[in-house]
């Protein structure tokens, strides 16, 4: 089993968080992680800044700004991941992000790079099965699993094209649109789900919009794993280099939740 | 032609978030069938020719031909030709697009249409078009973009378009792109995206091509009408390339026919400037591989050029693979070059160009002076410059 299949094969839903790398800096980011895993994380995906966020809403764009505007490097961010995995042997690591970022020395080196950091998955927010060569070969090849998107415009004729070569998890966007934005109604997210579970072994973690541990319950009851992203984000907004507490306590808050979700 | 992916050569694609996709697909789809359907041409063709005032003149530059062979070597200056699209209903050749994509848009039943602008030339062609099919008009412009070009503001708020201004980033095009990439992704039910440069996810490069080909097709004609025989060289300026590609596109079996695509070196390849090709790298970005100005992490440089229509970090692909297999030329023309190009245009010829095509007729000049005077150059006029007179007035230190 790897690390992100285990992460999923629990009795509750896995509980996956989003934050920026080098929000607010470099060095504040490593406390920021770790502050995840004790609140209770189950799955990390640590967001690659990049200039031209176009899937992103205005918390994450800010993220990013400020991330590029503390000088962070790719180079920074691998090294955050490794010493990530020297502290944390058992929580999966995911790196989400843009293509031209992950892509510009080459897909081999991407993939390599993640390898040696202990990286479990990465996100490729602009990268559909369509053009999967651009860097899907070289992360299958690395042992690094390649994990999808599917959104409300993925129909039954859309879904095979998309699992094709995904594995890890599939990635629910709940809603057509930006992060951070409105949520999706229950019982779209619940049909969704039921019908990608038709279609897959994957596990199915839902996204989008989810800020309240009620949401969080919610789609743990149906789905597999609950991402929460823009939320902790505007936490780190909020708090800066000293957001690592407060970050703690709304984990904590929306992993007892989850944690109740099916009881 | 690109491949069934939309790549030309290791350009091109489609690389959208996935919500998009299944748009990008259907829009592909829609655009095959009205490609087999003589009534979508018959009505483009209509419009361009009734609404848009096609086709546009081929103009013999006599003055100019005069003036640059008065500084030319002996024997030296070629005769230079104008394909005259800023003449075109609006003022730019952004207009012939813009036909084609409501038209798109339409047969698609969408109700709702969005655009990106930088000069405001294809935000004035969109809201024009959109006025004229009575559809509600969103364009997504640029802080800096808004501050620099007034006149097409105020015009795109008469034709009824809803400008909204975008602040994140460098406030110029690509972030209106970005701006207008989160509606769409957003409002995928009803809301056609009019992008305005032969670039993006695949199809639209080759569309916009397709339809900015009236440039070349018409002045393929006229100029073996008036002359008896095809250019020597095409030169158009270049900021995403679309009036290029579509100068370019029906010349390309002619071997030739040389092509110049000049792109903005803003104030040098070593300062700021827009030149990506000349001064990029391939890389991702707004659905599309190609070249882009950007750092060793793939982190996106922000553009220069006094002209905000060449003020994009990147280009068309299939510009970047014309360069590849050396079909086309590019060379770029800095900001001042521009401007002395923009005057010698309106002392010579009594035309007053915008600043895009500024940077084509200082190459045109340059080009000229080297080239025998039995040869033809060809190049494309594609905006006018009413639009641009402030920031020329600015730039020369002349009060208004």
């Amino acid at each position: 089993m790897t690390r992100l299949s285990e992460a999923f094969a629990k009795r509750q839903a896995a509980f996956v968080t989003f934050v920026t790398a080098g929000d607010p800096d470099v060095a504040s980011t490593p406390a920021i992680l770790d502050a995840l895993v004790e609140g209770g994380a189950d799955v990390i995906e640590l967001g690659m800044p990049f200039t031209d966020p176009m899937a992103d809403g205005p918390a994450i764009q800010a993220a990013n700004i400020r991330a590029l505007g503390g000088g962070i490097k790719t180079s920074d961010i691998f090294k955050i991941a490794a010493d990530f995995r020297t502290r944390h042997p058992q929580t999966p690591l995911v790196l989400m992000g843009y293509a031209n970022p992950m892509t510009i020395r080459g897909a081999d080196w991407f993939a390599s790079e993640c390898n040696k950091a202990g990286v479990d998955g990465v996100i490729c927010v602009d990268l559909p099965p369509e053009e999967d060569a651009a860097l899907g070969p070289a992360l299958r090849g690395a042992g690094i699993d390649l994990i999808r998107l599917a959104t409300p415009t993925s129909d039954a004729g859309r879904l095979p094209k998309i699992l094709e070569g995904a594995s890890g998890f599939l990635y629910y966007v709940s809603v057509a649109g930006i992060t951070g934005q409105q949520q999706a109604a229950q019982a779209s997210i619940e049909e969704a789900v039921k019908r990608f579970k038709e279609t897959t072994d994957l596990p199915v973690a839902v996204g989008f919009g989810v800020r309240t541990a009620q949401q969080a319950a919610d789609i743990a009851k149906v789905a597999d794993g609950v991402v929460v992203g823009s939320a902790i984000v505007d936490i780190i907004a909020k708090h800066g280099v000293d957001a690592a507490g407060a970050v703690k306590d709304y984990v904590a808050e929306l992993k007892a939740a989850i944690a109740g979700a099916r009881e | 032609m690109p491949d069934e992916n939309g790549h030309f050569g290791e350009f091109g694609g489609r690389y959208v978030a996935e919500t998009l996709m299944p748009l990008i697909l259907d829009l592909e789809k829609h655009y095959r069938a009205a490609q087999a359907d003589p009534e979508f041409a018959r009505e483009f063709d209509d419009l361009l020719e009734h609404y848009v005032g096609r086709p546009s003149p081929l103009y013999y530059a006599d003055r100019l031909t005069e003036e640059v062979r008065k500084d030319a070597p002996g024997g030296k200056g070629a005769q230079i030709w104008f394909k005259r699209d800023e003449l075109n209903h609006t003022g730019a050749h952004k207009i012939n697009n813009c036909i084609g994509q409501i038209l798109l848009a339409r047969r698609m039943g969408k109700t709702r249409i969005i655009a990106e602008t930088g000069a405001g030339q294809h935000g004035v062609a969109t809201a024009t078009v959109c006025a004229r099919f009575g559809l509600p008009c969103f364009v997504y412009m640029g802080t800096k973009d808004i501050e620099r070009q007034k006149p097409n503001l105020f015009r795109m708020k008469l034709l009824g378009a809803e400008v909204i201004p975008v602040e994140s980033g460098s406030g110029t095009l690509k972030d209106a792109m970005n701006e207008a990439l989160r509606d769409w992704v957003a409002n995928v039910e009803d809301t056609f995206y009019i992008i305005g440069t032969a670039a993006g996810p695949h199809p639209y490069p080759e569309l916009v091509r397709d339809f900015q080909s009236v440039i070349g097709k018409e002045a393929r004609q006229q100029i073996q009408e008036r002359t008896g025989r095809l250019p020597d060289l095409l030169v158009a300026a270049i900021g995403g390339g679309s009036n290029a590609i579509g100068l370019f596109h029906p010349f390309l079996d002619d071997a030739d026919v040389e092509m110049l695509g000049v792109e903005a070196a803003g104030e040098g390849l070593n300062a700021r400037h827009a030149a990506s090709l000349s001064g990029g790298a391939p890389g991702i970005l707004h659905g599309n591989k190609t070249h882009l100005l950007q750092d060793e992490d793939g982190q996106i440089s922000e553009a220069h050029s006094i002209s905000a229509g060449l003020d994009y970090p990147g280009i068309g692909p299939e510009h970047g693979w014309l360069k590849r297999i050396g079909r086309a030329r590019y060379d770029s023309v800095t900001d001042d070059e521009a401007l002395e190009g923009f005057q010698l245009l309106c002392r010579t010829e009594g035309i007053i160009p915008a600043l895009e095509p500024s940077h084509a007729i200082a190459a045109v000049a340059r080009e000229a002076a080297q080239m025998d005077q039995d040869k033809i150059i060809l190049a494309n006029l594609c905006g006018r410059g009413d639009k641009d007179i402030f920031t020329v007035a600015d730039a020369l230190g002349a009060e208004m």
